[in-house]
């Protein structure tokens, strides 16, 4: 069945705590593109977790300081 | 837009007009006749012809226009690439499977050749849309 991602991102915020990086700074240094990042910063794509640590790497944080999914399971949130 | 986003709306638009254009030639032609009789088969490859040549000289037309856009493609693209092929193939497995029953079943070669042809323009507008659709809201989890 299709679903929407429930895994939400604190990229945006992350980004401009470090010297408000642009998004095409972010998407050279994971080898992106543009539009992918804005894609994840959106929620419209989840990253595999390979991007998602070279993501976190960037930003000098943990995993889960840039990647949140929610406790509740789903429909009961 | 991302390169593979816009020629996903280039394979879209060419697929439509090229298909639509072959219809509306043949129907045209028919004039009251059965369509079996009507001649198909050189309208059928010019428009696949000009479908592909269109395709090349839009994409060329791209880069001409915004020669400084990047064709930078990446796991992101190679996923929706991968979904709306596989989303496309439906389309030339019905076909296939179509053309083989009319065969046995000793249609004729018009409506043999015409519902290949349909099911490759399907194919390419499905496949197309799938892939238009992820870039726009996302690849679906499942």
């Amino acid at each position: 069945m299709v679903k929407a991602t429930r895994v939400t991102n604190s990229i945006r915020s992350l980004r401009f705590a470090n010297d408000e990086m642009t998004q095409a700074e972010l998407a050279a240094r994971i080898g992106v593109t543009r539009q992918t990042v804005i894609a994840i910063e959106q929620g419209r794509y989840s990253p595999s977790l390979e991007m998602a640590f070279r993501i976190a790497h960037v930003f000098g944080v943990r995993l889960d300081d840039v990647f949140q999914y929610p406790d509740s399971p789903e429909g009961t949130a | 837009m991302t390169h593979e986003e816009k020629r996903s709306w280039i394979m879209l638009v060419v697929a439509v007009v090229a298909y639509t254009a072959y219809l509306v030639i043949v129907v045209s032609r028919a004039g009251g006749r059965p369509l079996p009789d009507v001649p198909y088969a050189a309208t059928l490859l010019w428009t696949v012809g000009a479908a592909i040549v269109a395709s090349i000289v839009a994409e060329i037309g791209i880069g001409v226009v915004n020669p400084r856009a990047s064709r930078a493609k990446d796991v992101r693209d190679r996923e929706i690439g991968r979904l709306g092929e596989y989303t496309g193939q439906s389309f030339v497995i019905i076909g296939a499977v179509a053309a083989m029953l009319m065969a046995m079943a000793g249609w004729d070669r018009f409506w043999i050749a015409n519902v290949i042809y349909l099911c490759f323009a399907l194919s390419a507008v499905l496949g197309s849309i799938t892939k238009i659709v992820a870039y726009r809201g996302g690849l679906p989890q499942w």
